[in-house]
């Protein structure tokens, strides 16, 4: 499970990554079939928009130890259009799931269930005569929490989105890939378009 | 100026230095057809899309430079799909372009409409689909770039046909590549060298590993003066052949399944590995768990998804090979190494003994004595390109390669009928040099169609066909794993000779090992294409062997003395 600010070099069985990926046709069908061949499991993956134009934002929740971890960043460079990766697991991070749940929920028992999303910090979108709709945010953890205080009342529907992170403090990802010691230069370009490329002989 | 995409497409390419494409007409590429009639980019018509991918590729390694291999949709694309993963995991620069339905048909099923950037996303470098005609010659470019540079391979560029029938404007080669995600450049940080050459000081018994990154990256020079400095003796990749001369007293010769057994010792015995563009790939490790266990490892490759891949590595560096080691060559110390090379010298044991090179001629034709009597009647100076299976292995052992880029062969794939269509992409390449395709009668059979393409195309490539009645390499399985159950490994061959005869070759048979040379003579003589049928011994084997999974040093030895093998098993 993930914890809300993660920080020790422990070994995790989930790993999170920040991936930024150009935003084209079929690069989330990169990723994946990249996850699938390579045998990395995806425990969850949401992708959205950046401030940026152009770029969007994976975050991808793996299972696996640090040593996979690793590989996976290396192979997911291997992809053209993915820019930067960065593991954010032993970073100090906010890691938060979305979660809406439609609870079986006559006036009877909405006293006792407002009681439960009080604790929680849920909050109540939707309401009609015998079901309510539950808005929650928050770690895994803690959603998995109010699930399980709302499954008695009857879960009729549910979904969610899976993580998504960002680190603390000032500092925006690095830039040099970390899987191995390398530094990027500037910038690649090139103007010659390949001029049929790498003459080996 | 507005042009069609078609013409945009070949202007693109001949931009970009392209002078050949090897492909097969159909209806939703022929736009570019058309146009290419008005380019001056040769054309050379295959007689299967797998052909024109293999001749691309061959094309791609002998010439060092962009392979580039043209087909319709659906059939067409399709058939290319074995030459674009042959392409991928030998790392080979080849651009593959497929006609594709007309846009406002996409994801509708049409007439020969397949998903190819879907089918091919495992298998390609990268790829694209270009629906619009502005967008092409940029794809384009961007697509040659990617294939070339880093660590090089296959680039798909599947083009809908309308792109190709509007006009658009582009001029090649004024808009620079911008990749922003693509890294082919990477560079290690300098800490990971001084680990290097400490580590590399330190050894007493090192051993480097050389594959065909080393080939890739023109890093021949560079790597024997490091060895010679050094003196640090260097195993070879079935790729890397050729790297460094097959003469030379620190080139201990190849690795893994079917290398020298000295070789494998003194991988299992180093306590230092400098693996050099290779991958550790499962052939030349054998079991992981028993793989040098001895040993600190540095890899220096320039895919840093290699590195950890397979092996733990203690220092990965990140890198182009030749930059690499002339780095590291001004900073190690020059040293001797006289224990350690006595020590694999050693090693060698009873080896040569074994070596089927000194059994007596009993009169029956062996197919590592062909090998090693086209290499001395060529001076071991011929292009050779081969086929898969125990031919190719006896090529890699017997056919001593003393210079780089004159050995090519399927090795990642291990694509049976890669060998006819690459040499004649070689011979394309090359059209100067002395080209020989060494294939079995299994694989041979695959692509023989494109004997017809070389009589089109009046090349000349002489084709030693090692005609052991069977697929030998999976015969040898059976005979050692599966008691001899052979199980649909027996050949029944057609007339090589009138085969190759009514492809418009010149073609003969050959029963005994003394007319091998006279026969590779009569062949140079010939003017125009030539099969020569070996028959040879269909129960040999090709030693030593590490069975897969087992640790490298359990090999297979030949029996010594030679056991005669019996043919009354078949
Ligand atoms: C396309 C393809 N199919 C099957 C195989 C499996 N295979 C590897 S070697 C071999 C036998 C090759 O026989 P032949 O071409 O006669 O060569 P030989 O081993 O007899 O020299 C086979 C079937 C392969 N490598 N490629
Ligand atoms: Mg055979």
């Amino acid at each position: 499970m993930l914890t809300e600010v993660t920080g020790q070099k422990a070994l995790a069985r989930l790993q999170v990554l920040a991936v930024y990926v150009e935003d084209l046709p079929g690069v989330l069908t990169r990723v994946a079939s990249l996850f699938r061949r390579r045998l990395f499991n995806i425990a969850s993956l949401t992708v959205g928009h950046t401030d940026q134009p152009g770029v969007s934002r994976m975050t991808i929740v793996m299972e696996g130890d640090d040593a996979d971890a690793l590989r996976c960043e290396a192979n997911l460079y291997r992809l053209v259009n993915v820019l930067r990766v960065e593991n954010v697991t032993h970073l100090p991070a906010v890691i938060r799931d979305l979660a809406l749940v439609k609870v079986r929920c006559p006036v009877s028992a909405r006293r006792e269930v407002l009681e439960v999303c009080d604790v929680f910090r849920a909050r109540v979108v939707d309401m009609s005569l015998d079901a309510v709709i539950i808005e929650s945010t928050g770690t895994e953890d803690k959603i998995e929490g109010l699930l399980d205080l709302l499954r008695p009342f009857g879960i009729i529907e549910m979904v969610r989105t899976g993580s998504v992170a960002i680190t603390r403090g000032v500092d925006a990802l690095s830039v040099d890939p970390q899987f191995v010691h390398a530094t990027v230069p500037e910038a690649v370009d090139s103007s010659d378009g390949g001029q049929g490329g790498t003459n080996v002989l | 100026m507005e042009r069609k995409g078609a013409d945009i497409l070949w202007d693109t390419l001949v931009h970009a230095g392209v002078e050949v494409v090897f492909g097969y007409p159909g209806g939703a590429i022929l736009p570019a057809y058309d146009a290419l009639l008005d380019s001056p980019i040769r054309h050379v018509l295959a007689r299967h899309e797998q052909g024109a991918a293999h001749m691309a590729d061959g094309y791609a390694r002998a010439s060092g430079r962009l392979g580039v291999a043209i087909a319709t949709s659906g059939p067409g694309a399709t058939n290319l799909v074995t030459g674009i993963a042959n392409a991928m995991l030998d790392s080979s620069p080849v651009l593959f372009i497929t006609g594709q339905v007309p846009s406002w048909m996409l994801g509708r099923d049409a007439f020969q409409e397949v998903d190819m950037t879907g089918i091919t996303l495992p298998i390609t470098k990268h790829n694209y689909l270009v629906s619009e005609a502005s967008e092409l010659g940029h794809v384009l470019e961007e697509a040659i770039y990617v294939a070339c540079s880093g660590r090089p391979g296959p680039v798909l560029v599947d083009i809908t046909k309308d792109a190709m029938q509007q006009s658009a404007s582009f001029a090649p080669g004024t808009k620079p590549v911008r990749l922003p995600g693509y890294r082919p450049d990477l560079r290690a940080l300098p800490e990971e060298f001084d680990r290097a050459v400490s580590m590399i000081d330190e050894a007493k018994r090192p051993v480097v590993l050389a594959g065909r990154g080393v080939l890739q990256s023109g890093a021949s020079d560079d790597l024997l003066a490091f060895l010679e400095k050094t003196q640090v003796p260097a195993a070879l990749t079935l790729l890397g052949l050729g790297c460094i001369p097959a003469s030379h007293p620190l080139n201990l010769g190849m690795m893994g399944m079917h290398g020298e057994a000295w070789v494998n010792l003194a991988i299992q015995e180093a306590d230092l590995i400098v693996a050099l563009g290779m991958r550790f790939d499962d052939r030349v490790t054998g079991n992981l768990a028993a793989y040098a266990r001895g040993a600190r490892k540095i890899h220096v490759e320039i895919d840093p998804s290699e590195i950890n891949k397979n092996v733990q590595i203690d220092v990965g560096i990140v890198g182009d090979i030749r930059e690499t080691l002339q780095r590291l060559m001004s900073r190690v110390t020059a040293k001797r190494r006289d224990t350690w090379l006595a020590r694999i010298d050693d090693m060698k044991g009873d080896s040569a003994v074994r070596d089927i090179q000194s059994l007596p001629d009993n009169g029956r034709l062996l197919a590592a004595h062909v090998i090693s009597d086209l290499w001395n009647a060529t001076q071991g100076k011929a292009l050779v390109i081969t086929d898969v299976g125990q031919h190719q292995m006896w090529v890699a052992q017997y056919y001593h390669q003393e210079t780089p880029h004159r050995f090519i062969t399927s090795g990642g794939l291990g694509t049976m009928g890669f060998g006819v269509p690459a040499a004649i992409g070689a011979k394309i390449a090359r059209p100067d040099e002395e080209v020989w395709a060494v294939v079995g009668d299994g694989g041979f059979q695959m692509t023989a169609a494109e004997l017809t393409t070389c009589t089109q195309e009046g090349l000349k490539i002489n084709i030693a066909l090692i005609n052991n009645g069977c697929l030998g390499m999976v015969r040898q399985w059976q005979e050692f794993f599966y008691s001899k159950r052979y199980a649909a490994t027996k050949l029944v061959n057609p007339d090589f000779v009138k085969l190759a005869e009514a492809h418009g070759l010149a073609a003969w048979r050959v029963e005994q090992r003394a007319d091998v040379r006279a026969a590779v003579e009569r062949a140079r003589l010939e003017p125009g294409s030539v099969l020569i049928d070996f028959r040879v011994e269909q129960e040999d084997s090709v030693y030593p062997m590490v069975p897969a999974g087992a640790g490298l040093e359990d090999m297979i030895r030949r029996p010594s003395p030679i056991v005669e093998t019996s043919q009354s098993d078949w």
